[in-house]
């Protein structure tokens, strides 16, 4: 039974879990707006949303470890392998590749994306209770 | 938690600017400073910004690397009445160029509003998730 309930909430989990990296990810672009040679990144969602439900990430090429102690060079986060840099649209003289528009749109938009699977997760709870309650 | 990496991305953020905003106002009130504390003329400053991740690749902050001296040419005024002229009668002024500053200061408190605006949606994001299924 509970184990259901988990089944009906681990979408919305991984997506929300998705959404906070890209925002975290989107942030950065935004605090480093003014830093020379800074790279935006932005992620490939698909990719991260896969990763954030215990799928494989599709991009990860760990290295080959002969003995125990050896590093695999996968990071401990999923979710990295889905960083990609973003297109250069206007280049900058100090090769900095933020544009701040697109930033802050895709902040926004990402903000109100997370609030509607906070939204969703609201949703099945509520119906999750009147199912219980029998009312 | 990668929502809470917000905070420390746009908190890094806050400070970097200040400082931006703190040498542009060094900058500003110096702009006609003949003796500095060294006894040479008032140089102006800048701040070099870096990216520094803070916890994994993902959430990369700002830090200030260093604060260095303007490269560019002093400013040479003519005034052979003052006690700092040279024997020709110029006096050495600092290479702070005001209006350089203003666009420097207007970008760095924009950019400071951003961060400061980042941290408010992340903060709201957080407080609906810990209002889930209340």
């Amino acid at each position: 039974m509970t184990n259901r309930l988990d089944n009906a909430l681990s979408f919305h989990q991984a997506a929300l879990n998705a959404r906070a990296y890209r925002q975290q990810v989107v942030a950065s672009n935004i605090a480093n707006a003014d830093t020379p040679n800074f790279k935006a990144r932005d992620v490939d969602f698909r990719a991260a949303l896969n990763a954030a439900l215990g799928g494989k990430a599709t991009d990860t090429l760990p290295l080959v470890t002969t003995a125990a102690r050896h590093i695999s060079g996968a990071s401990g986060n999923p979710l990295d392998a889905s960083l990609k840099y973003r297109q250069e649209e206007q280049g900058a003289v100090d090769g900095n590749t933020v544009n701040m528009d697109t930033e802050r749109a895709a902040f926004a938009e990402n903000a109100v994306q997370y609030q509607a699977s906070v939204t969703f997760i609201n949703g099945l709870l509520r119906s999750m209770q009147i199912a219980v309650q029998g009312q | 938690m990668s929502m809470l990496n917000v905070f420390h991305v746009a908190g890094s953020a806050l400070h970097a600017q200040s400082l931006r905003l703190n040498t542009t106002a060094s900058n500003m009130a110096n702009a006609d400073s003949v003796v500095g504390s060294d006894g040479q003329p008032y140089k102006a400053k800048q701040v070099v910004f870096a990216a520094t991740p803070l916890a994994g690749p993902a959430a990369q902050g700002v830090r200030v690397t260093q604060v260095v001296d303007s490269a560019a040419p002093m400013r040479l005024v003519y005034d052979p009445k003052s006690p700092a002229a040279n024997a020709e009668g110029y006096v050495t002024m600092p290479n702070v160029n005001v209006v350089e500053e203003m666009t420097n200061m207007i970008s760095a408190s924009r950019a400071y509003q951003t961060n400061a605006e980042m941290m408010g949606t992340a903060k709201s994001l957080l407080e609906k998730t810990l209002a889930i299924g209340q």
